[in-house]
């Protein structure tokens, strides 16, 4: 049982990994767009940020030389990652449901992240953990569990109650919608009943951790926890195959999309791109395109099929 | 709401429109239009049109599609659909904007955050039908199902919606549903983006079905690489027109106004949107006082195109997109001159400066820049002698989106009309998180059939909503109020709204460009440049 378990873990967070890798790859892959930035875009100048502005307002901007800041986009992009801040300032009622969950489950992946250096801890140097700061460590990672999972959950169900019952929600909820945070309720539901249940002795998170790193498939686990453990691996190796890998796609629409100012210079790498793309055949068939499959992007937009024609 | 149109009612095989609107229901206005029976009652669709065409949507009908006579008719157009689709996500067809649309495809949390962003969406009572994921759910689920292949797994992951000739004869007008404003994808939480899968769809339609908007197409792009200029006007007689404002303006400025032609070598190659030559000829008569007054280098350029800016394109063709704006850029090519200076056309600036930087490479690669830069900078820099004074009257500034949410330029055109405006106040929200005035994307020249009714009753709402609260001090017809909109587009959204809620004969609100503006103040020439007694 604590090897089927641990070898899900294992497989599951590989699976994961490879999973946002695959994403992540996929879009990076696509070729250079048209420019299709919105202002504000933070990484201009700060005294242009306050009010949304670019470098085009300024005389002449192409002889001057652009600075990215990028703490200007640090400052937009921890509030939003952390707190959710876009939903909080456009869509309160929803920022309501969705940030404790995305909180809590922030934390119980932080919580992971210290059972992990707990364990290492213990393994590598046990008495730097028999003092204070293993005392600590177990504060910490106790605390942001217990809190994490409450939220998550909580979130969970308030996400899950507003998509059925929430007219502007429901016209758009597919079964899958549902699914998923059943699917989330049900991973870390079975995962606190297991904590919560638990008998004398039984091994605990860092334990468990411990064991994990160690493969150590003599552990004794109660069912219930292991089962929790179970969902909450696959709910992770699930992840990467749905739109819930948004944190992935994020990263593509703010800083490939959204803020993406970049000017194509003559002889930069942006026009090199370009120019491999007019080498394209498009294949549209609309006539007035006069796109056959055999003449390039290049050709079209230079042809003008109504050249010489009278009105 | 009278009734609330559900996903699968797009495929529903009656022509019936899926929603009726209805004044009372619609956002209210402020006073004085703050009561529905003081609205106009909407024009209905002719007998003939509802019988020829597609207009199955809502009320209005913006694309003209005939009504295909028999199912295999049908089944061709939706299998030509299916095909166009299928080429939106292939970097062959569609690298100008693939990364953008799969991940709008790919990762929409349905959180419904656009919907309150959306001026069409909140105006028009929130009906679902023109709430922004309305239109991107069915592409989506087009999309997984059709062009990813998605199975029954995916149907239950992602949703299921049946194709059929209806749904594909909606889906085109409900891509003219949409302003192209980009304000929903301003507080997308991800970063989707649903003024995109309009954009898309528009693409699609034409580019693979030949179905656009005729005014954007026929009468746009098309007229403008036939003979120069989606006006029609061919080089001969646009020099004939400018010739005609320069003797005018003369007159009224009491300054003699020339406009230079095809100087080669000039510093700035300033383009106009050409709809202000034919419609607001006050405003190039007044580019050129201001230019000529700062000693400018300039010219105009009668290549093909090179005297109008429009680039239609933008709203529904890349082909056609990159034709005229490489036409632009070969016209400036051809006179040397130093830099494309572009006019108040909000559309034109978004197209050559931001997207066309993309595909203008090699020697086309030409500094383009905003004339709002420009004009701040002979106004700031006291390269004209100005006195306010002469603005004594409340100015309003409208943001047009493509020059200020989707170019960055907010600053320049406020320093202006702050620095020779006193009594400036502005719209609220403004700038970068402005309203669309309700003719963006091509609205503002579509006009067949009811169209006009839909975009002064739903796309226009929000900003004559901001308009009246702008003003709301000094409603009195008394007093002179202007609206300074620098762009063609918007500026004819709000002649035609302005007009239909008769804003001029009863409470004095004019609409007009910046350098009108400026021109009103310049000390060196006649006072009284704006004329309130023309609207």
């Amino acid at each position: 049982m604590t090897a089927f378990t641990f070898s899900v873990l294992y497989l599951a967070l590989l699976f994961f990994a490879a999973g946002c890798v695959v994403r992540a790859v996929m879009y990076a892959k696509q070729p250079l767009h048209l420019r299709w930035e919105i202002y504000p875009v933070p990484h201009e100048e700060p005294s242009r940020v306050k009010h949304g502005g670019s470098y085009f307002e300024e005389l002449n901007w192409w002889k001057g030389s652009h600075k990215s800041y990028m703490a200007g986009e640090l400052k937009v992009m921890v509030p939003e990652m952390l707190f959710l801040k876009a939903l909080f300032e456009f869509n309160r009622p929803m920022w309501l449901r969705s940030f404790p969950f995305h909180f809590g489950l922030y934390l119980m992946i932080g919580t992971c992240g210290l059972l992990v250096a707990a364990a290492l801890l213990g393994i590598w140097a046990p008495a730097l953990m028999a003092g204070g700061l293993g005392v600590a460590l177990h504060a910490l990672y106790m605390a942001a569990g217990i809190a994490g999972t409450a939220m998550a959950l909580i979130g969970a169900l308030l996400l899950l109650v507003a998509r059925l019952t929430d007219d502007k929600l429901k016209t758009y909820t597919v079964a899958g919608d549902i699914f998923n945070l059943v699917f989330f309720i049900a991973a870390f539901g079975v995962l606190a009943a297991g904590y919560l249940t638990r008998g004398e002795g039984a091994p605990g998170p860092a334990a468990i951790v411990a064991g994990l790193l160690k493969f150590q498939t003599n552990m004794e686990m109660p069912p219930l926890m292991a089962a929790g453990l179970v969902l909450c691996g696959l709910l992770a190796a699930y992840i990467p195959c749905t739109h819930m890998s948004h944190f992935v796609g994020k990263y593509f629409t703010y800083h490939s999309v959204r803020w993406n100012d970049a000017v194509n210079m003559p002889g930069s790498s942006i026009e090199k791109k370009l120019m491999e793309y007019l080498t394209y055949k498009p294949t549209w068939s609309s006539p007035h395109v006069t796109a056959d499959g055999k003449r390039s992007w290049a050709e079209v937009a230079t042809t003008n099929p109504w050249q010489g024609e009278k009105k | 709401m009278s009734d609330r149109a559900k996903l699968n009612d797009m495929s529903r095989p009656d022509r019936r429109p899926l929603t009726h609107l209805k004044n009372e229901e619609l956002m209210p206005l402020p006073v004085p239009l703050d009561s529905p029976e003081k609205d106009h009652a909407w024009s209905i669709l002719s007998e003939k049109v509802v019988s020829s065409v597609e207009c199955g949507l809502d009320d209005t009908c913006a694309l003209n599609i005939p009504q295909p006579k028999t199912k295999e008719e049908e089944e061709a157009l939706v299998k030509k659909f299916l095909s166009g689709l299928d080429k939106l996500f292939q970097k062959e067809n569609n690298w100008t904007f693939l990364q953008p649309l799969i991940l709008t495809m790919e990762h929409c949390a349905k959180c419904q955050t656009c919907s309150e962003a959306c001026h069409i969406y909140e105006a028009s009572g929130n009906n679902e039908l023109y709430r922004p994921t309305f239109r991107s759910e069915i592409v989506r689920r087009l999309y997984f199902k059709h062009v990813k292949h998605g199975g029954l797994l995916s149907a239950f992951e992602h949703g299921d919606v049946k194709v059929n000739w209806p749904l594909v004869a909606r889906l085109a007008e409900l891509a003219y549903r949409c302003n192209l404003c980009r304000r929903c994808a301003q507080t997308c939480p991800i970063g989707c983006d649903n003024g995109l899968v309009a954009h898309e769809l528009r693409k699609l339609f034409s580019q693979e079905m030949g179905i656009s908007s005729k005014e954007c197409h026929d009468n746009g792009s098309v007229l403008q690489l036939k003979v120069g200029s989606s006006t029609g006007m061919s080089s001969l007689v646009v020099k004939d027109n400018i010739e005609f404002i320069d003797e005018d303006m003369t007159e009224k400025t009491g300054v003699k106004v020339e406009t230079p032609w095809d100087v080669e070598g000039a510093d700035v190659l300033l383009i106009h949107n050409a709809g202000e030559i034919m419609a607001w000829p006050e405003n190039p008569g007044a580019f050129a006082v201001i230019l000529n007054a700062a000693g400018i280098k300039w010219t105009l350029s009668s290549e093909l195109a090179g005297y109008d800016s429009i680039n239609y394109g933008l709203w529904y063709d890349d082909a056609q997109f990159a034709r005229v704006a490489i036409k632009h850029a070969e016209a400036a090519k051809k006179l040397k001159v130093k830099k494309i200076v572009l006019g108040e056309c909000g559309h034109a600036h978004k197209a050559l400066s931001v997207i066309a930087d993309r595909v203008l490479t090699g020697e086309l690669n030409i500094p383009r820049e905003s004339s709002m830069t420009l004009l701040r900078d002979i106004v700031m820099n006291g390269r004209i002698k100005l006195d306010p004074s002469r603005n004594d009257f409340p100015v309003t500034l409208h943001d047009p989106c493509n020059m200020v949410r989707l170019m960055g330029v907010v600053e320049p055109q406020r320093e202006v009309v702050r620095k020779i405006c006193p009594k400036f106040r502005e719209m609220e929200p403004h700038g970068v998180d402005n309203y669309c005035c309700g003719g963006g994307s091509g609205f503002a020249i579509m006009s067949g059939n009811n169209f006009q009714d839909w975009r002064f009753h739903v796309s226009g709402r929000k900003k004559m909503e901001q308009v009246l609260n702008a003003f709301a001090d000094c409603l009195d017809p008394s007093i002179n109020k202007y609206i300074c909109a620098p762009c063609s587009n918007c500026k004819g959204q709000f002649r035609d709204m302005l007009a239909y809620y008769e804003m001029w004969e009863k409470h004095h609100i004019l609409y007009g460009g910046l350098v009108e503006l400026i021109v009103n103040a310049m000390v060196d020439v006649k006072p009284g440049f704006i004329e309130w007694d023309w609207h």
